[in-house]
C-alpha cells in the first residue's frame, strides 16, 4: 500500500484562539513495502503526520492517499474502517490505551473491533505475546499488573493482532531499557522483512533510523526538509546541526578517525557492524603492507 | 477532538479588563447578577445590553468567539424564551392560532428573561476568559476568608478547586490521546446505538481513571516532599493588588444601578 502526503497542512483547533498550525506543505511518498524513518526535534509535527497516516486527524489542507482511498480535508470517508485495519499505529507511551481485565483479552479488542472471530482473535493473542517474549503466566494477568517494559510489549502486541499492512511506530522504545530497546526493534525489523509490512518510524535514535530505515525524512518546524536515503542524510553534517540532529555514533567515529589518519574510509558506516568490517578490512590491508 | 470546547478557559490577553485584580472582577459579577434584575423595561433591558457590549469591546475578545461559547446554553435559553411566551396569560392576544394563544405580555417577558441570560453568560465567561484559574481561586479563598471563623475549610476548598482546574486541560488532552489510541483500534465511539456507544466507553474511561489515580498520587507525594502541610501560616508567591480602577469599576456599577432604577417603570 503506497502512502502519499501531497501539500499537507494541519492546524490544531482551527478557528478559534488557541489554533496552532502544525504542518506546513508537507510532501510525502512512502512507497509500499519501504521502511521510512521520520526524525525531526521535539515539536516538529512527527506525531501529527502519524496521526494522517490513518485519518485520526485530516488535513486542513491538502490530499493525503492511502492505497486506493484519498482523505482530503473536510469529507466524510465511507472507508475508515478499512485504512484503520490496514494502518496499525503504535502511539507514543502505548501502555497507557490497556484497559481489559486480562493481557490476552486487550490484545483480542483490536481484532474482535474489526470482526475477527473470537477463537481466531485468542490464537493470535496467544502468538503474539510468545513473540513479544513474554512470560506465558501473564496472558490471564490484568495489565496493570506488570512492569512497564511489560506494558508496553502487551500494547504493541495489542496493534499487530490486527495484521495491519502498515506499521506506524512513533517512538516505540522511548523510556525502555537498552536490552529491551534492541528486542522490540529487532522485532519490528523481522516483521518489516517477513511480512513485506510497510513501515514508518517516528525515532528520536539516530542510530535506529540508520541502521534499520531506507529511507529518512527530517521534519523541521512543521515542515518536511529534507528526505533521501539514509547515506545521502547522515553525509551533510552541517545540514543536521541546522535541524538540531546529530549523526549516528559510528558515523561520529569514523569522522574522527578519518581526521586522525588523514585518510577517507571508502563509505559511509551506517551501523558499527559496517564501521567494524570496514575497520577490520583496513588494518588487514596495512598488514599485508 | 475536544479543541473547540473553550467555556471556562483562559485567554491571555492585555485588555483593561484582563489587568483587573480578581477580587474586583468576582465581586463585579456577584453584584452585576443582583443588578441585572432591577430592570424591568425596554429601556432599562437596553441600558444592560449596551453595558455589557462594552464590557466586551474592553475586554478585547472576539465576538464571534464569545457567541460561539454561548452554544452549549443557547438551548437553555431558548426553552425558557418559550416557556414564558407560551404560559404567561396577559396583555393582549398578538397571535391566536389553532390552540395557540399567544399574549403581549408573553413575548416581552420571553424577550426580556432571554437577554438577562445572555448578558450574565457573557459577564461570566468574560470573568473566566480574562482571568487565570489560579487568580480566580486566589481572590476566592481571599473574599471567603471571613467565613474561616465558621469553621468553612476555605484553603482546602480552594486548594481542591485550583488543583481541578490545573487539570482539566491535561485530562482534555489525555482524553483526546486515548481515545485516537483507541479509533485506531477500531472502537467507534460516534457512532452506532446508545448500547454500543456506552460499551465503546469503557475503554476509554479505564485508561482514563488509571492515570488520573496515579496523577493524584504524584502530586501528593510531591507535594509533601516538598513540605505542604496546610494553609497555617502560608504565605503568597503571586499577590493581588487593588488599584484605583478597581475600585472605580465598582463604582460603575452603582451608577449602572442608579440609572436603571431611574429608568425602570
Ligand atoms: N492536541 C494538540 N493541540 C494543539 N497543539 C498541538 C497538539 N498536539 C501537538 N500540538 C502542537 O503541534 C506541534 C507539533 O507537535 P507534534 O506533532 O506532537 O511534534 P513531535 O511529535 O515532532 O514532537 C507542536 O508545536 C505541538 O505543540
Ligand atoms: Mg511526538
Amino acid at each position: 500500500m503506497d502512502i502519499s502526503l501531497q501539500q499537507v497542512s494541519y492546524a490544531y483547533a482551527k478557528d478559534t484562539p488557541f489554533e496552532k498550525r502544525a504542518l506546513y506543505d508537507v510532501d510525502l511518498l512512502i512507497p509500499s513495502g519501504s521502511y521510512q524513518a521520520i526524525i525531526g526535534h521535539t515539536g516538529s509535527g512527527k506525531s501529527t503526520v502519524l496521526q494522517h497516516l490513518n485519518a485520526l486527524l485530516k488535513p486542513t489542507e491538502g490530499v493525503i492517499c492511502i492505497g486506493g482511498t484519498e482523505v482530503v480535508a473536510g469529507k466524510k470517508n465511507k472507508k475508515l474502517r478499512e485504512i484503520r485495519q490496514k494502518v496499525g499505529i503504535v502511539f507514543q507511551f502505548p501502555e497507557h490505551q490497556l484497559f481489559d481485565e486480562t493481557v490476552l483479552k486487550d490484545i483480542m479488542f483490536g481484532p474482535m473491533n474489526f470482526g475477527v472471530p473470537e477463537e481466531e482473535a485468542r490464537q493470535r493473542a496467544i502468538e503474539l505475546v510468545r513473540l513479544l517474549g513474554l512470560p506465558e503466566e501473564v496472558m490471564e494477568k490484568s495489565p496493570f499488573d506488570l512492569s512497564g517494559g511489560q506494558m508496553r510489549r502487551v500494547a504493541i502486541a495489542g496493534v499487530l493482532a490486527m495484521n495491519p499492512e502498515v506499521l506506524v511506530l512513533d517512538e516505540p522504545t522511548a523510556g525502555l531499557d537498552p536490552r529491551g530497546r534492541k528486542e522490540i526493534m529487532d522485532l519490528f525489523y523481522k516483521l518489516h522483512i517477513e511480512k513485506g509490512l510497510t513501515t514508518i518510524l517516528v525515532t528520536h535514535s539516530m542510530e535506529d533510523a540508520a541502521r534499520y530505515a531506507d529511507r529518512i525524512a527530517i521534519m523541521h518546524n512543521g515542515r518536511c526538509v529534507l528526505q533521501g536515503i539514509p547515506k545521502e542524510i547522515f553525509s551533510d553534517e552541517d545540514r543536521l546541526m541546522d535541524y538540531r540532529l546529530e549523526l549516528p555514533q559510528s558515523i561520529k567515529f569514523q569522522k574522527k578517525l578519518e581526521e586522525m589518519m588523514n585518510k577517507k574510509l571508502p563509505s559511509l558506516c551506517l551501523t558499527e557492524e559496517a564501521l567494524a568490517e570496514e575497520l577490520a578490512r583496513l588494518l588487514k590491508k596495512e598488514r599485508e603492507i | 477532538m475536544l479543541e473547540k470546547m473553550i467555556f471556562g478557559r483562559y485567554i491571555p490577553g492585555d485588555s483593561f479588563i484582563h489587568r483587573l485584580d480578581a477580587r474586583a472582577k468576582l465581586l463585579f459579577v456577584f453584584f452585576f447578577i443582583m443588578v441585572v434584575f432591577i430592570a424591568n423595561n425596554w429601556i432599562t433591558y437596553g441600558i444592560l445590553l449596551v453595558f455589557t457590549f462594552l464590557i466586551i469591546k474592553l475586554s478585547k475578545i472576539r465576538l464571534y468567539f464569545l457567541i460561539n461559547g454561548l452554544k452549549p446554553v443557547v438551548f437553555l435559553i431558548i426553552f425558557t424564551f418559550l416557556l414564558h411566551l407560551f404560559f404567561t396569560r396577559e396583555g393582549p392576544i398578538i397571535l391566536d392560532w389553532k390552540f395557540i394563544k399567544i399574549y403581549e405580555e408573553g413575548l416581552k417577558q420571553g424577550i426580556f428573561i432571554s437577554i438577562r441570560f445572555t448578558v450574565l453568560v457573557i459577564l461570566t465567561s468574560i470573568l473566566t476568559l480574562t482571568t487565570t484559574p489560579i487568580s480566580i481561586t486566589d481572590a476566592l479563598e481571599i473574599l471567603l476568608n471571613p467565613l474561616k471563623k465558621w469553621k468553612l475549610p476555605v484553603h482546602e476548598l480552594a486548594l481542591m478547586m485550583s488543583i481541578s482546574l490545573r487539570f482539566i486541560p491535561t485530562l482534555m488532552d489525555e482524553t483526546d490521546k486515548i481515545m485516537k489510541a483507541q479509533m485506531a483500534r477500531g472502537s467507534d465511539m460516534t457512532t452506532g446505538n446508545m448500547k454500543e456507544r456506552m460499551n465503546a466507553i469503557v475503554p476509554l474511561l479505564i485508561p482514563l481513571f488509571v492515570s488520573a489515580f496515579k496523577r493524584a498520587e504524584d502530586l501528593a507525594t510531591a507535594m509533601e516532599v516538598r513540605g505542604y502541610r496546610g494553609g497555617e501560616g502560608r504565605t503568597r508567591y503571586r499577590k493581588l493588588e487593588w488599584a484605583l480602577r478597581d475600585t472605580l469599576t465598582l463604582l460603575t456599577l452603582v451608577v449602572l444601578a442608579v440609572i436603571l432604577v431611574y429608568f425602570r417603570n
